[in-house]
């Protein structure tokens, strides 16, 4: 099977390692691996902030980007949540119907990680080695837009050596929201304290999740505080790459 | 007048102050994790609960659609059983309609039951204006009456306030200095206060929970019982309440009592469910007004996507599982609809209104509230929506948009270079030029206060992941 690589615009430009994990991974598993060098950005900030009309140019780019694709992965349960959810009505609102067309058609081809691999290619056990102690953090897009259900624990419970760790009110949001951090910073701000509080007295060594954005935010509070706990994407955790866990806060 | 739905000050400032009140956050934590544990526990045990969902938005989506005919139908079924329909525009024309009512009436002292509503539509200052007295029957309403306050909340008003709070009130305005802070004394104290007006009473004043197009019937649900005097003791009953509770059957209203009581308080049923339906001779009120409020609500039908928030029941389970609302509670909405609905419903209510445009952005888009309503509003779907009118309505009034214009400057450069992948390569490099930024000295920058106030900006990598696969992978 011939994956196409949607690396996201943050991974590609603040976590390139998660990318490369994600790479590495899938070619572990016999994939072939494809990255469509025009692709950029899916637009989430846009259209979530309200700004849909400037999203539309960078809809646009990623259907073309991704129309010859066989398969598209994406390693960020949000972009393919907002992929999923909006792109048919968003390339409608383009005016172009052969976009529209494209878009619809692309979106069920458009998978997130660990969809992928439990659904697509049929694995829970990747066959990695993780020796630390690292609480889950289930995102919100993960949770309740995506649905991944226990896709990610059953890949995560396979892992060797690994002690999987329970965090207290795991399921709530962080406080990030995209610009939501920004705009009501406060809040989001009172949010993190929480989430962090709760990782850090799970005893956790590294907290991983499904996206980089969110694990940005719990990052972002754990370098400021000067804690011992180190932020992995799950596809990181699932390449088996445990020399992330001796850096501190944001891997690379 | 005050409108009740048009907040004082733009949300993130309003939210600023409510979480610098530890005790308000510490009433709120507790009283919300409680409401959510018992609502899990009663909803798990309900096997079709999501057929009964989607059975509960079908039949609102439908009555919203054809609402002309259901209202004229409950008109005219009221009407046939001896009560009278009143139709009002907006908030002032609601209390005028009352108001007079209850002056021609005679009374000087009123008591209400279910009042969010007419908080919606401000009566009880129009009816002091009048030299009326209105007596709050409903426990938690009652301790914000006496405590000047507002409601925080859509089903518990005082949510905000804790027992020894609730004492300090109690002891005060009931004279009762040796008062215990156990809930049961407190009730009790209530139901003395509350008992000793009751029987005064002539006017009752209630709200609705749904109203019932064929029968003419209102449903009013409550848990106290005080409610049920309120709608039975007076001589005359003025029901007040939005054009949205219609509902078209009896047999509809069995749908949403079994979906209220669980996802409001966590109970199988609620204790009392009082259905009345014009005047009998003889028995109960000799004379029944319905005041059918509009303040907005045809305005929201306008927009398809929009009009789902109609379909709310208000049974607050979205305000209990929202972490914006559990840290900041009601007040900081500045309406009397608060957390995720009041966030979607509000600014709808009142489009021009820059305050309530802010409110959309009070959540991270998390889904938890969408999970749990019962009448499967997809909230976070309408909260982006209504960013993108509120965006559109700011580019719109010039002096708004002159606020936001950096943002939405930059958005739009932004979106513009994003689609370019040699200009998005090129904004990647500037990523790396602020690299010394990031890590745990990180600056304060500009614009990015909020952020950096109790978080550090991420470090850039020294090279892009689109340049490692150019150089190594391919
Ligand atoms: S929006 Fe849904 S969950 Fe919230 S109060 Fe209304 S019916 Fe209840």
């Amino acid at each position: 099977m011939r994956v196409s690589l949607f690396v996201t615009c943050l991974v590609d430009t603040l976590y390139p390692a998660v990318g490369r994990a994600t790479v590495r991974l899938l070619e572990r598993l016999g994939v072939e691996v494809d990255f469509p060098e025009s692709q950029t950005c899916c637009g989430q900030l846009h259209v979530n902030t309200g700004y849909r009309r400037e999203a539309l140019p960078m809809v646009g780019n990623f259907v073309r980007a991704f129309a010859q694709a066989e398969v598209v992965v994406a390693p960020s349960a949000s972009c393919v949540a907002l992929v999923r959810e909006t792109y048919p009505e968003l390339a409608e609102e383009t005016g172009d119907p052969a976009l529209a067309r494209e878009a619809t058609a692309l979106v069920p081809r458009v998978y997130e990680l660990t969809e992928f691999l439990v659904d697509r290619l049929g694995v829970t056990d990747v066959g990695a080695r993780f020796p630390h102690r690292v609480a889950y953090h289930p995102t919100c897009h993960s949770l309740r837009a995506l649905h991944l259900g226990d896709r990610p624990r059953r890949l995560l419970a396979a892992v060797r050596d690994m002690e999987l760790v329970t965090v207290e009110g795991a399921e709530s949001c962080c406080g990030f929201g995209g610009t939501f951090a920004i705009k009501n910073a406060d809040v989001s701000a009172a949010m993190l304290s929480d989430k962090v509080g709760a990782i850090l007295a799970s005893g956790a060594e590294a907290v991983c999740a499904a996206d980089s954005s969110c694990l940005m935010h719990i990052g972002g509070a754990l370098v400021r505080r000067g804690a011992p706990v180190a932020t992995v994407h799950l596809a990181q955790v699932l390449a088996g790459e445990d020399n992330v866990c001796g850096q501190r806060g944001v891997p690379e | 007048m005050r409108d009740a739905l048009r907040p004082e000050a733009p949300f993130p400032a309003a939210a600023r102050t409510a979480l610098a009140d530890a005790t308000l956050r510490a009433n709120l934590r507790r009283a919300t994790s409680t409401i959510r544990r018992r609502r899990d526990q009663v909803v798990g045990e309900v096997e079709d609960w999501d057929r009964l969902r989607a059975q509960a938005a079908a039949i609102k989506d439908h009555t919203l659609r054809h609402l002309d005919r259901y209202l004229a139908q409950l008109e005219a079924a009221v009407a046939e059983r001896g009560g009278q329909v009143h139709w009002a525009r907006d908030a002032a024309e609601a209390r005028d309609v009352v108001a007079d009512l209850v002056v021609g009436a005679g009374a000087r002292r009123v008591l209400k039951v279910k009042s969010l509503t007419t908080e919606e539509i401000g009566l009880n200052d129009v009816l002091a204006e009048r030299g009326v007295e209105a007596v709050e029957s409903d426990l938690a309403e009652l301790i914000v009456q006496l405590g000047g306050d507002r409601p925080s909340h859509i089903v518990v008003p005082a949510i905000h306030k804790n027992r020894f709070e609730i004492r300090d009130l109690f002891a005060r305005a009931m004279g009762l200095p040796d008062l215990a802070p156990e809930p049961t004394a407190l009730a009790e104290a209530a139901r003395l206060y509350l008992r000793e007006r009751f029987l005064a009473m002539t006017v009752g004043i209630s709200g609705a929970n749904f109203l019932v197009a064929d029968t003419g019937a209102v449903a009013v649900v409550e848990s106290e019982g005080n409610g049920r005097m309120c709608l039975t003791l007076p001589h005359t009953l003025i029901t007040v309440a939005g054009i949205d509770k219609v509902v078209p059957t009896f047999e509809d209203l069995g749908v949403f009592l079994r979906l209220l009581a669980r996802s409001a308080t966590g109970e199988r049923m609620n204790p009392y469910t009082t259905v009345f339906s014009g005047v009998v001779p003889g028995d109960g009120p000799q004379a029944f007004h319905l005041v059918l409020v509009d303040n907005g609500r045809t305005r929201a039908l306008a927009d398809p996507l929009g009009r789902t928030a109609l379909r709310c029941i208000r049974c607050a389970a979205c305000l209990n599982v929202c972490p914006v609302y559990e840290r900041v509670g009601g007040h900081a909405y500045g309406s009397v609809y608060p957390g995720p609905i009041g966030a979607v419903l509000t600014p709808q209510l009142r489009p021009d209104d820059e305050h309530a445009r802010t409110l959309p952005y009070a959540s991270t888009l998390c889904g938890a509230c969408a999970d749990v309503c019962p009448v499967g509003i997809p909230i976070p779907r309408l909260l982006v929506h209504l960013r993108s009118v509120a965006v559109r309505a700011d580019e719109a009034s010039g002096r708004l948009g002159a606020r936001l214009a950096p943002e939405r400057l930059m958005l739009r450069a932004l979106g513009r270079a994003f689609a370019q992948p040699r200009q998005f390569e090129r904004l990647q490099a500037l990523a790396r030029v602020m690299r010394p930024l990031g890590g745990r000295q990180g600056r304060r920058l500009p614009g990015l206060g909020g952020w950096t106030r109790s978080r550090a900006l991420p470090t850039a990598p020294r090279r892009s992941f689109r340049r490692w696969w150019r150089e190594e992978h391919r």
